[in-house]
This record gives structure tokens, C-alpha cells and sequence, in this order.
């Protein structure tokens, strides 16, 4: 049976069919729908969310060594987080087959950088598998995890946003259950102290010659012979590309296993040929390791190593072709930039906390990433998960030390605080910081699209489990000062910041705890903050025009320049209330709406 | 690769594009068509710019299309229809639904809406605009505005020979299938 599947969903169909008992995953753009699509596996496999990557791929290990077939999927990034157990695990090898999903997003459409992932495997020494479309990512798992158990190593699976987001056919096939190996203790392959560690270094070498023998055969990386005055070779997305781009005007060498490279295959493709080009996205990872075997070829001389390919730019940059398109005239076409939701409940919270002055506000990554856009123009900084709580220590540390009439402050979202904003919050009680750390609780993980979490109450697979409570957990760290409150209520956070910033010789923390607005409530939810069932209206004999409501950025406020006042959009209006406690002429009000 | 049609849904997050270019998807598989169709997920979408590209053929490599390379782009709205202009083939067909949906920032006073978009873009293209949101509130249900844009699309790529009632019935809900058949039944008379 043949099926239209995104790449994540073909990922998720080819974890089923290659008998993958375990996965684990924290979300990240652009792979959060693969743990999402193996959890529907319920019968089969056992689907989890981790706190964060690192976790997510120290479980896999451990469900790998334990004798099951298992897979860990992050994005890009979050394969920093776990390169810790990823490089000691690359040197013990596996029991279960075990494969490892990185998502890389080049073009940055919900990332904070755009690095190209590829190098890992050669870093740490793993073979590596890159898909070009639905049906080959669908297939490379299945293949991963017999290259898995037969080289005896984690393999990566190396997708980018065009393919895990990307619909094409794929042709379904059984599921094949693997043998459970018997759990056997083995401290000569999994206990790595240095004694072993370096006898396992040794049998990593020996490895990767096999597997270099391995990439010269597989008919994962083949070749296609047409007109040979121009030979490309191409990985992933970037071969669809190519493909469209020269058709039958050039051969092929398509390289589906990426690490080790086919040096002899490359060699020989590249003799047959008048000109290589190498064609690949990001940077040049495989033509960088061509030309240092002496052998001829273009690539980034023609390419950049910003941002995603597309065939118009292969184009343009090998044949000198352009299409031709409609000229016209753009110049008043204006943006629609992602905004904060209405009724989100970080917006009061932003509001209130923008205003302050003398505060560096350090940001993290979530949906409060979006209050650094005007109008709310509120936090100072990002990096990466957890960063704000650290950075503001570290932030308040150089303050202090020059005498500084500044305060650091931390806003970090709930997934992110269990993610890795608890290890930073130890360092700012540890070292006597006296940093406020905000903690932005909406119950979820908002910005991937609303996962499960520590404090949710649920898993992934939909079992009730505990809660854990935030406040519960800063407190049992040490931290004494802790205020939980409704970030709706902006005289609420006003009293909370006053009172943080009173606080000038011990750590505080500020927990905003209301549900993220599309959230679906858990009985939980509706018991402790009752459903949605009111509106703001403007009245707009009442309303003077001052747009002192608009400053909350809420995409529910409409301005009418003509009449020179607001209105509010009922399909978006949940009734948070906020912009009706900044109008001064109390010209908003609330009325009960049905839902 | 020139048998491979190209067709763009443009909009804003929220309207349904991605609805439609799934029920338009699954139908061109059924055609026995290879089809490739992109998306891009990520950051909060909702209120912001949205586009499907939808590609088929004999046999399609790329899932996206480049400048100037659609057959067929159909407008969600109205100012969307500007922005990917650029898109469509000097020779390709615009199909717009005549209908605004201010930015947040223009909501906020800050950015002002392009004017005269409808006849600059009848100025460039071959434009056929449909009332689209009028002809789904007669039918009672303002948010099968996306099929009757999609039957509107249907009927100018010449692909309303195929079931496309039973596609229907395979991608929504139980509930709502009557409505959106005579929704994409309407979209077709447009053209």
C-alpha cells in the first residue's frame, strides 16, 4: 500500500517496521512529530518524552544495552545537549540496534542556529544514513538498525526540515520483530573506564575501516549514468534538487550513507566524468573530504553555506539559468511575523516586566522568545535551552562586581525549566545569586505544539502520571523566596516584581502559572482554572483612542485609524482581561460568552 | 522535468490551506499522479503567512516550487496573492479569494494594507477572483471557505474528472462532508 507521509511520519513508520520496541524524544522543530507518530504504535512501541535530549538518549542507551531495538530523535540542537553519552556510546557499541534521529534545520525556521549536524558522525565516529525523501527515510531506519546490530554502533539518521516536513509516497510494508538479546554484564563493552575506554577506541578504528568497505558496496550510495560532461554528487535533499535542476544533463553519484564516505565509488565516478560538482547544503561536509583526497571538484566556490538550497539557486550558480518571472512592484507589502497568541498568558507578564527599568531581561527558547518583537520589546537575550537562568547569574555576577545599578533577570518556560533550567537555577542558589528567575508556567510545551511534560499530569502515550510541581521543586532546592501568581492580573505581577526586586541579597523566583491559551484543559486545568466563557468588548463611545491597550500587542485588538478607535476581534478575544487594565477611561468591559 | 504541475495554496495560519492541499494531495494520488507537497511547521503560525506547494507528475524530485515556476497559485487572501506573485509562471493562473485579513501590526496601527492589490495583479496575471468566504457563509458554514477554493482550483488545473466527493469523504470529518462536497461543487462553477 502506497501512502503520502511527511518525513517524520515515514521516520515513525520505519521505527514500527524495524521493530523498534523504545523511543524516547524531547520536541524541537522540525522533529517533534516523529516521537508524536511512533506513540501511535501503542501495541508496539513504548513512546516516551524525556525531560531533555540528553536523557532522551541516555534511555535509548540503557533500552539498547538492556537488549531492545530503540531510537532517540532531537532536533539539530538538541543533539548538543546530548553529545555526552553520544560520544561514550559511539565507543561501547550496542546491543539492541539503535539509531539516532537528528533533525537539522538549515534556514532557521524555528531555530536559533543552523549547524550542520553531519560532523557528528565524523566526530564521533558513527556511521550515517541521509534520506531524500519520505520512502528512503522510511527504509534508512529499517536499514540503520541492521547496520546498527551488525557494525555493533549507534547510527545517525541525518533529516532536514524540507524532508521530515515534506509529503511524498512511501510503500508500506510488515512489521519484522527483532530477537530480545538476553542482557548478558559485559564491563569489557559497556563499563568505560579508562582501561576499557581505550581498548574500545581501538575496536571504533577497526570499525570504521569496515564500514568504509561497507559504504564502497551498499547500494545506499549508487550511481546514475547519463550525459557525463557533468557529474553531481549529492546527498539528501540537496539531490532532489539536483535532479530537477539537470535531469538527464548530468550522472549521478547519490550517497544515501554518508559516514564513512565511498572514497573508491567517489574516485571512480569522478575519473568518468569532465567536471564534479558537489552539491550540498550548509557546509562541505562531503566536498571538503573529496578534495582532501586530491581529487578535483566544485562546490561552495559556487554555493553559500547559509541557509537552505533550492533548485533556483543551483541553477543560477551551475548553469547560469534563470526563469523568468513576473516583475512588479512589492515595495508596501508588509510582514506577518509570528506574535504572541491572544490570550497568552505571558503577555500580561511581558507587559508589566518590559516597563521596569534597569533590568536585563535574559530570554530562552519558547513562545517567550516573541516578547522581544515590538510592541512588547521586553527580553534582552537568547541562546539556548535552560541559558536564561545561568546568564542571569552570570549577568548579575558582573553587575555587582562594577557596582552597577542593574538588576538580571530569568524568564524560562515550565518544559524548559524541567529541561535544563533546574541545573542553572542550582547554580544561582549555590553561588549566592541574587537573580529573579521567572518561571513561566502555561502547563505545556507550547511552541512545538503542545507535548506532555513533567508537570503535566500526563505521558506521551497518555497515562496519568505524577505532577510534578514547580513550586515544589525550587523550594526543595533552596530557594526561599518563591511567589506563585496569575499573570492575567497585571497588579498581581506589578506587587511580585516589586517585591523580587526588594529582594537584593538572595535568589527569588517569580512562577506565572496560567494555561497556555489553545491549550486543551486537562480535568485538572478546568477544576483550578475554569473554563473560557468571557469576552472583552469596547465601548466605543467611552474608548478616547489613546492606543494605550494596543502596547500589549494583542492580535485580537483591531485599530481603526478612520474612527480613531479599537475593537475587538470576537474570534480570537478569550477574555484574558489584560488590555482591560491598561485602558485609563475603563472602556473595555466583559461580557459571558457561550463556548 | 517539464509534466510536473506546480501549484501553490497561499494564506494566512488559520484558513485551511493545509486541509485543502491535503484533500488535494491524496486526490492527485489517487489520479495516479506522484505527488510531493511541502510545509513549513514551526514557530506559532497562527496569524502569520502560510504556504502549501503542492507538486505532480510522472515522476517529482523537489517538494518545492522556485520563482516563476507555478502553474496555479490560490490566494487565501488577498495581500498573500501579492506576496507570492513572484512565484507564478509569467503564463499561470491567479486565483484569489476577495478577502482581507489585516497583520497584527496592521490591527496595531503600525504597517497599512497594500492597496489596490486586485488590479495590480490583474495588470501582471491572468486573475480570476472569487468571493469565496460570501459563497461558504451562504452555504452556512464560513470555514469550508478553503474547499470552495479548492474546488475553484480543481476545475482550472482540468482535474474534475476524478471522485473527488469520495476524497472528500475519506479526509473530513463525518459531520462536515455534505457541506464541503457542495462547497467544492460551488468552487467549481467560479470557473
Amino acid at each position: 500500500m502506497k501512502k503520502l507521509l511527511t518525513g517524520n511520519e515515514a521516520i515513525a513508520r520505519g521505527a514500527y517496521e524495524g521493530g523498534i520496541v523504545y523511543a524516547s524524544a524531547y520536541p524541537g522543530t522540525p522533529s517533534t512529530e516523529i516521537l508524536e507518530n511512533i506513540a501511535l504504535y501503542k501495541e508496539d512501541i513504548i513512546a516516551e518524552w524525556a525531560p531533555n535530549e540528553k536523557v532522551a538518549l541516555e534511555a535509548v542507551i540503557g533500552a539498547s544495552i538492556a537488549g531492545g531495538r530503540a531510537i532517540a530523535s532531537m532536533k539539530h540542537v538538541g543533539v548538543n545537549v546530548a553529545a555526552d553519552p553520544l560520544f561514550t556510546f559511539a565507543y561501547t557499541g550496542v546491543t539492541g540496534g539503535t539509531v539516532l534521529v537528528t533533525a537539522d534545520e538549515p534556514g532557521m525556521h524555528s531555530s536559533q542556529n543552523e549547524q550542520d549536524n553531519r560532523y557528528y558522525a565524523r566526530f564521533s565516529k558513527i556511521p550515517m544514513l541521509e534520506p531524500s525523501n519520505s520512502q528512503e527515510a522510511k527504509d534508512m531506519v529499517v536499514e540503520a538498525i541492521r547496520i546498527s546490530e551488525t557494525y555493533d554502533s549507534l547510527v545517525l539518521l541525518r533529516v532536514t526540515t524540507r524532508i521530515c516536513h515534506s509529503k511524498s509516497l512511501v510503500n508500506l510494508g510488515d512489521r519484522v520483530e527483532g530477537e530480545k538479546k538476553p542482557y548478558t554484564k559485559q564491563l569489557d563493552k559497556f563499563d568505560a573506564v579508562p582501561s576499557t575506554a581505550r581498548k574500545l577506541h581501538a575496536k571504533v578504528e577497526k570499525r570504521l575501516t569496515a564500514l568504509e568497505a561497507f559504504s564502497n558496496e551498499t547500494p545506499l550510495n549508487f550511481i546514475e549514468w547519463h550525459d557525463k560532461k557533468i557529474g553531481v554528487i549529492a546527498s539528501g535533499i540537496s539531490y532532489e534538487y539536483a535532479k530537477e535542476v539537470f535531469g538527464d544533463r548530468a550522472s549521478y553519484l547519490k550517497l544515501g550513507f554518508t559516514h564513512p564516505l565511498p572514497f573508491k565509488k567517489i574516485e571512480d565516478f569522478a575519473r568518468e566524468v569532465e567536471t564534479l560538482y558537489v552539491i550540498e547544503e550548509l557546509e562541505p561536509y562531503i566536498e571538503e573530504q573529496i578534495k582532501s583526497r586530491g581529487i578535483h571538484c566544485i562546490g561552495k566556490e559556487r554555493l553559500s553555506n547559509q541557509g537552505e538550497l533550492s533548485p533556483e539557486i543551483i541553477r543560477s550558480a551551475f548553469l547560469e539559468e534563470k526563469l523568468e518571472v513576473i516583475d512588479y512592484d512589492a515595495s508596501d507589502m508588509v510582514p506577518r511575523p509570528p506574535t504572541l497568541c491572544a490570550g497568552c498568558p505571558h503577555r500580561g507578564f511581558y507587559y508589566e516586566l518590559g516597563k521596569r527599568k534597569n533590568i536585563m531581561i535574559n530570554g530562552d527558547i519558547g513562545c517567550y522568545g516573541l516578547s522581544g518583537f515590538e510592541p512588547l520589546n521586553a527580553k534582552d537575550t537568547t541562546i539556548c535551552m535552560g541559558a536564561s537562568v545561568s546568564m542571569a547569574h552570570g549577568a548579575q555576577t558582573i553587575f555587582n562586581r562594577y557596582n552597577e545599578d542593574m538588576r538580571a533577570v530569568a524568564t524560562i518556560g515550565d518544559s524548559t525549566f524541567f529541561h535544563t533550567g533546574m541545573n542553572s537555577l542550582l547554580d544561582v542558589i549555590y553561588n549566592r545569586s541574587n537573580t529573579i528567575t521567572c518561571i513561566l508556567d502555561n502547563r505545556i510545551t507550547g511552541m512545538t505544539g503542545h507535548q506532555d511534560h513533567p508537570g503535566t499530569g500526563y505521558t506521551l502515550q497518555g497515562m496519568p502520571t505524577t505532577i510534578v510541581e514547580i513550586e515544589d521543586v525550587v523550594k526543595a532546592m533552596g530557594v526561599k523566596h518563591v511567589r506563585v501568581i496569575n499573570p492575567h492580573h497585571l497588579d498581581e505581577v506589578n506587587e511580585a516584581l516589586d517585591w523580587a526586586l526588594a529582594i537584593d541579597n538572595e535568589p527569588s523566583v517569580i512562577i506565572t502559572r496560567y494555561p497556555c491559551a489553545l491549550k486543551k484543559y486537562s480535568p485538572q486545568d478546568l477544576e483550578e482554572f475554569g473554563a473560557i466563557d468571557s469576552q472583552c468588548v469596547v465601548d466605543e463611545s467611552t474608548c478616547i483612542g489613546c492606543k494605550k491597550c494596543l502596547k500589549t500587542g494583542c492580535p485580537a485588538l483591531i485599530w481603526h485609524p478612520e474612527k480613531r478607535r479599537v475593537s475587538i476581534d470576537t474570534n480570537q478575544c478569550v477574555g484574558c482581561q489584560v488590555c482591560l487594565q491598561t485602558c485609563p477611561v475603563n472602556a473595555i468591559s466583559v461580557k459571558g460568552v457561550a463556548r | 522535468m517539464s509534466t510536473t504541475k506546480n501549484i501553490l495554496l497561499v494564506g494566512v495560519g488559520g484558513q485551511g490551506t493545509i486541509t485543502a492541499s491535503k484533500i488535494l494531495s491524496n486526490g492527485l494520488v489517487a489520479h495516479g499522479y506522484d505527488v510531493k507537497m511541502a510545509e513549513i511547521h514551526g514557530m506559532s503560525q497562527r496569524g502569520g503567512s502560510v504556504v502549501s506547494q503542492v507538486r505532480y507528475g510522472e515522476e517529482v524530485h523537489s517538494p518545492v516550487i522556485d520563482k516563476g515556476d507555478a502553474d496555479i497559485i490560490v490566494a487565501f487572501e488577498m495581500m498573500e496573492a501579492l506576496r507570492w506573485l513572484g512565484h507564478l509562471k509569467p503564463t499561470g493562473k491567479m486565483v484569489i479569494n476577495n478577502y482581507q485579513l489585516p497583520s497584527v501590526r496592521i490591527n496595531s496601527g503600525i504597517d497599512s494594507y497594500p492597496q489596490n492589490i486586485l488590479e495590480r495583479i490583474r495588470e501582471k496575471a491572468n486573475t480570476t477572483v472569487i468571493d469565496a468566504s460570501d459563497i461558504a457563509k451562504s452555504l452556512g458554514n464560513r470555514r469550508t471557505m478553503n474547499v470552495v477554493l479548492l474546488g475553484a482550483l480543481i476545475k482550472s488545473m482540468a482535474l474534475e474528472d476524478l471522485n473527488w466527493e469520495e476524497i472528500i469523504r475519506e479526509n473530513v470529518k463525518e459531520a462536515f462532508v455534505d457541506i464541503n462536497i457542495q462547497a467544492l461543487s460551488a468552487g467549481m462553477k467560479e470557473i
